[in-house]
């Protein structure tokens, strides 16, 4: 067997860890939690960005937008900085099992963390858009929709750190609300617009802030399969609760 | 091999249709390729004491045909202790005992009327340090063949010897030489000879204990190559140290630990998602 400098044979009785006790090699337990540090950093990082632009839209301050349209380079730096570390410990160590997962699943939440990231950038820019123009009463109805977003995204990355499969399970079933959401949001920003033409280029703004909404709800869902891959070895399936696609595909009936 | 598999990768996807996320199990269905899935060796209950102590506990396993099943497990755990029973070579240690059933084809290899000389005519083994003959290229191929009666003509032993050490990738280098001494060639060269012994006497299953674990990493991976071809035509057993080695070549693995056998399965599936929690640790790296 080939032992690496600084390999230390034997286990500590204490030494329990993600899949059962330590490795044998503590240099390999020592990169599977640098991995998992990375993404809770990442996964911190996105949160923080994703309530920042929407506090950008519900105060109106295009300073917290510009401020969140800058710090999207540290997500991306994070992002490329886990897929070297991750790609390292595939090629030199070649996990198996449990390890495997949680190095392939680091690497799908990794750039999921990022997606995330900009789409609550692009959410910072049409802020300051909306910033020019006057207040719109829907507003509050896309902010509740952000909290809600924010909501499953937060709980799912808990799910995700404490590899708590019902926690997951619970995100992924609920996102049919963030969906029905979006769903009524289009409606009703559709009503405004018929009504008032002058408000379509606003309105057409918060139609993309919502979209983008809906689509970190589904990101989340995709963290929370990944929680349950990671833990049960197998896909969640694909029998997910879904909001009926109005928004997706208009229906003008 | 590479049309029958995409064929099936074709016809799972039809089935699934593509994007769907059982198409997922479908590939991973398709990594291994398909085992014949028709049964070599049924194992039931096999039990061996050596005097008082148990080595091996209930083993029951059913050794597919056209396919390599692996044996993992920690030292000590019993797997080369079971496949030695596979062939009887348990026989020659006095204090060893089996009981339970072991039927190959159809017949227990214990019955009391096997030869186990005849036995170990079908169910050849190679061992862990190459063990060619003090003689030459030529004799330590043709002495099985020989013994056994299976040539009438020295033509036909010929055609034996060269079909063998054909068949163990080792015709090409030795082909100008088969009258110099087996002991002569790299360890690598050895191995594959000591293979091409095996499968001269026309073996139905071929039992590996630790085959290229002296050997380097070239050596190693002619040898896989080699193992992988054998499949097409042998059941072969391979009791390795090396996870990736069990990994790479097998399409069944069954991990052992203290005489017990904790689980047997696709290796696809063991190494992805191990059902049982000593497997999982086991090729983690976290005991053994």
């Amino acid at each position: 067997m080939e032992a690496p400098a600084g390999v230390r044979f034997g286990r500590d009785a204490e030494g329990m860890q993600e899949g059962g006790p330590r490795h044998i090699v503590t240099a390999f337990d020592l990169e599977l939690r640098d991995i998992t540090a990375r993404i809770s950093e990442m996964g911190g990082i996105a949160e923080e960005q994703l309530g920042n632009a929407l506090e950008a839209v519900r105060l109106r301050d295009n300073a917290l937008a510009r401020e969140v349209i800058a710090a999207d380079k540290r997500l991306d730096q994070l992002e490329m900085r886990l897929e070297e570390a991750a790609i390292q410990t595939l090629a030199l160590r070649q996990p198996v099992a449990q390890d495997l997962r949680q190095v392939v699943s680091a690497l799908k939440i990794a750039s999921t963390l990022e997606r995330i990231g900009d789409l609550a950038k692009n959410i910072a820019k049409r802020a300051q858009v909306l910033n020019e123009g006057q207040p719109l009463k829907v507003q509050g109805s896309i902010l509740r929709m952000g909290r809600q977003t924010q909501a499953a995204f937060t709980e799912v990355l808990d799910a995700y750190t404490a590899r708590d499969t019902e926690l997951a399970q619970r995100v992924w079933r609920r996102d049919v609300e963030v969906d029905e959401m979006y769903n009524s949001l289009f409606r009703e920003l559709i009503t405004y617009m018929m009504e008032d033409p002058r408000v379509i280029g606003l309105c057409s703004q918060l139609l993309f802030v919502a979209k983008n909404l809906e689509r970190i709800g589904d990101h989340a869902t995709f963290i929370a399969e990944m929680t349950y891959f990671v833990v049960e070895g197998k896909p969640l399936g694909d029998e997910r609760p879904k909001g009926n696609a109005f928004g997706e595909l208009p229906d003008f009936d | 091999m590479t049309d029958t598999t995409n064929t099936q990768a074709e016809s799972a996807e039809q089935q699934n249709g593509s994007g769907d996320i059982n198409s997922a199990a479908a590939i991973a269905a398709n990594k291994t390729p398909a085992t014949s899935g028709e049964v070599k060796i049924h194992c039931v209950d096999v039990d061996v004491f050596y005097g008082e102590t148990q080595a091996i506990k209930k083993v029951s396993i059913d050794i597919e045909d056209k396919a390599v099943t692996a044996f993992i497990g920690p030292s000590g755990c019993g797997k080369s202790t079971f496949l030695r029973c596979l062939n009887r070579m348990n026989d020659t240690i006095d204090i060893c005992r089996v009981t339970g059933q072991i039927v190959l084809d159809g017949g227990d290899i214990y019955d009391t009327d096997v030869d186990p000389v005849q036995l170990r005519a079908r169910v050849g083994m190679v061992f862990q340090k190459p063990n060619p003959f003090p003689k030459s290229i030529y004799e330590n191929v043709s002495y099985g063949p020989k013994i056994h009666g299976l040539a009438s003509s020295k033509a036909e032993l010929d055609s034996i010897v060269e079909q063998s050490l054909k068949r163990a990738a080792l015709w090409d280098e030795v082909k100008d030489r088969l009258d110099s001494p087996g002991t002569g060639l790299s360890g690598g060269q050895q191995q594959r000879l000591c293979i091409a012994r095996a499968v001269a006497t026309a073996p139905e299953v071929l039992l590996m204990d630790e085959p290229c674990s002296a050997l380097d990493p070239i050596a190693t991976a002619q040898v896989e190559e080699l193992i992988d071809e054998l499949r097409q035509s042998y059941s072969v057993v391979i009791v390795t140290h090396s996870m990736q080695q069990a990994a790479r070549v097998s399409q069944k693995t069954a991990f052992f630990h203290l005489g017990l056998m904790l689980e047997y399965d696709d290796t696809g599936k063991i190494f992805t998602a191990p059902s049982h929690e000593k497997t999982q640790q086991y090729i983690t790296g976290r005991f053994g």
